[in-house]
């Protein structure tokens, strides 16, 4: 728990360094190619990087404890409100795919990692392992032409107002290829944890009292092969609210992915720390959180 | 009196095979691992033979018509490249006069001498070409080797990079303990707080354009995986009596640390190299794709997809097919590879 504290204190410490330091001056960048001295020097004055680098520092650090990062640069919307209205749809599009996709891996893994050796299970894995080296963009703008454009079975892009309309209207697609995307290397690792507990005396012990396998696999493994599983996910979900940037540009969904790579095209600094050091604080917490989990799940473990 | 045997005969000493020996013989076995290493050497000669411009030198020359079909599809019906080979420039009507209210009129007819004087060569278009062209009429086929210089030298550079920082780091956490690890673990957990495609992100916005810039973040960023093994196997072979023994014959932390423990160490280090060249092949794709990556005067299979978003529509496929299956191939052999490497090196594993 306490440790968060000089983690945080270094993810300040390097987002500064990248944005205050090596990211040179942002006022040339914002005053365009016309400006005469006299312009820059007031925009240096507005954003504050005339004053010296200790007292930026302590600017950066009052913005991240009073949750005000001021207004975009490009946009002058406040970065606060930027945040707080792009993490909705983000969250609409990973959500259902987090939680379909884990169940869907867990499931198909126990069913491989059942079968084990046999033809089957080596011809899944060859599938995903062909699978996953097919770039994710691929896979996107196929899906989306062949769904979308061609069969016509969902909009090529598109995103409104409406939580319902957006969730069955607009998410199903890109969800969909996420799920289909995500599950290749899900079911490999999580089949990958099930061999590794198949391989355990008390495996052995549970089927020498004469235990049917399907109760060896479901009783005893599945529950011992949820903590890697749990971690796995404890490590994904931070990224959960960054969201699948990929989709977001391609489907025109006004989350937190497309607005970082926006940001990031503009040279919108503001946007970009705020999001950086709030997905830092949030996975802390996660990380403490499963942590908690592990031992609700698992007696033995301990905290030192 | 018995045979008098030559005593200078030399004596019948097995050296025993090493761990590299054994590995490699081990892989060689390895029908699907040969296979898979026979494709990356071919693609790595390919891009070695581009680099040195043996092949695809001139896939920036526009030498079919507008999205030619590819060769085998030369029947097929083409609207877009009829459209431009039909272009017929000499029946386009005659603008309408305005030569007395028109302040340049006098001069028109020196700039069209002018113009005359400079020799225009019309290079004749090819109807299809091998894989098909693009919107310029570049050959698709050459564009994907030309591509994959970039890729691949991107993906095996930032690897590189990103393995020499994660091993020195891991090196020094490992071996030395306390505060140097610390120190280190601090800093490694400061880099994996943020999630990776932010970090990604977020440095990419802070350095200019340009290939030198992406690998330098993808291996500024991507050394943490390797750093945590690395520091997990000095740990390990730190109190080992091999290095103790190193110790006592007076060697210097410096050769303990990289003459000594660094072998022990190399398989997981190699393996790790591997699986990040594949990651970051990928990576240098989606970051090209997003306009992050290479400048534009360079191709990358990742520029290339970017513009098959816009063909596939108008049904242009093998722009996606090229650049989606050269990578596809690639990364899949990669990652077999690494597979059997793993395997070779670790025969304990499976």
């Amino acid at each position: 728990m306490w440790q968060m504290i000089p983690t945080l204190a270094g993810v300040i410490l390097l987002i500064f360094f990248l944005f205050n330091w090596v990211g040179g001056d942002p006022a040339q960048v914002l005053a365009g190619k016309i400006s005469n001295p006299e312009q820059i020097a007031n925009i240096r004055k507005q954003l504050g990087v005339d004053q010296p680098y200790w007292y930026q520092l302590w600017v950066f650090v009052q913005q991240v404890f009073t949750f005000d990062f001021g207004r975009s640069w490009s946009t002058n919307e406040e970065v606060s409100r930027i945040l707080l209205t792009r993490v909705g749809p983000t969250l609409t599009i990973m959500v259902p795919v987090l939680v379909i996709e884990t169940v869907l891996a867990v499931a198909l893994a126990v069913m491989v990692a059942y079968v084990r050796g046999s033809l089957t299970d080596r011809t899944i894995m060859v599938i995903c392992t062909t699978a996953m080296s097919i770039s994710f963009l691929v896979y996107i703008i196929f899906g989306q032409w062949l769904f979308g454009f061609i069969l016509g079975w969902f909009p090529v892009q598109g995103w409104s107002e409406s939580y319902w309309r957006n969730l069955t209207h607009y998410a199903p697609l890109p969800i969909m290829l996420a799920i289909f995307v995500g599950l290749a290397p899900a079911l490999r690792l999580y089949r990958s944890f099930f061999l590794e507990e198949i391989n355990q005396d008390y495996v052995r012990t549970a089927r020498a009292k004469g235990l049917p396998e399907k109760t060896v696999m479901m009783k005893h493994v599945l529950r011992n092969a949820l903590i890697p599983i749990l971690t796995n996910v404890g490590i994904y979900l931070p990224s959960v609210f960054v969201g699948s940037f990929l989709l977001e540009v391609f489907f025109s969904i006004p989350g937190l992915g497309r607005e970082i790579v926006t940001a990031v095209n503009r040279s919108d600094f503001p946007v970009i720390k705020a999001v950086t050091v709030y997905l830092a604080v949030l996975t802390m917490i996660v990380n403490l959180l499963v942590d908690v989990m592990y031992k609700l799940v698992d007696p033995r473990v301990s905290f030192k | 009196m018995s045979a008098v045997l030559p005593d200078n005969a030399p004596p019948v000493m097995h050296q025993s095979p090493g761990l590299w020996t054994l590995a490699w013989r081990r892989l060689l076995n390895d029908r699907v691992g040969v296979f898979c290493l026979a494709i990356v050497v071919a693609y790595v000669s390919m891009m070695l033979a581009s680099y040195a411009g043996l092949v695809a030198g001139d896939w920036n020359k526009e030498k079919g018509v507008s999205y030619a079909n590819p060769s085998f599809l030369a029947g097929a019906e083409n609207l877009e490249a009829r459209e431009v080979t039909n272009r017929d420039f000499g029946t386009t009507a005659k603008p309408v006069d305005l030569s007395d209210i028109d302040p340049l009129a006098p001069r028109y007819k020196e700039w069209e001498e002018r113009a005359a004087k400079i020799a225009v060569t019309e290079v004749k278009r090819a109807e299809t070409l091998a894989f098909g062209g693009d919107k310029w009429g570049r050959d698709v086929l050459e564009k994907a080797i030309k591509g994959s210089e970039v890729s691949i030298f991107v993906g095996l550079t930032a690897a590189l990079f990103a393995t020499l920082i994660g091993t020195i780091l891991g090196a020094l956490a490992g071996y030395w303990g306390g505060r140097v690890n610390d120190f280190l673990e601090w800093f490694y957990n400061i880099f994996t707080s943020i999630p990776y495609i932010l970090l990604i992100l977020a440095f990419a916005a802070v350095f200019k354009r340009g290939l030198d810039t992406i690998i330098v973040i993808l291996a500024l960023t991507g050394w943490t995986g390797i750093y945590r093994l690395v520091r997990a196997e000095y740990i390990k072979h730190g109190g080992r009596e091999y290095v103790k023994a190193a110790q006592a014959i007076g060697a210097s932390h410096f050769s303990r640390m990289f003459v000594h423990i660094l072998p022990n160490a190399s398989h997981v280090i190699l393996v790790q190299l591997s699986q990040h060249v594949v990651s970051f092949i990928k990576a240098e794709v989606i970051l090209s794709f997003l306009g992050l990556g290479v400048p534009v005067d360079m191709v990358s299979w990742g520029t290339m997809l970017a513009e098959a978003q816009n063909e596939l529509v108008i049904g242009k496929w093998w722009q996606l097919f090229a650049a989606g299956a050269s990578m596809a191939i690639l990364v899949t052999a990669f990652s077999m590879l690494t597979d059997s490497l793993r395997d070779a090196l670790d025969p304990k594993l499976k």
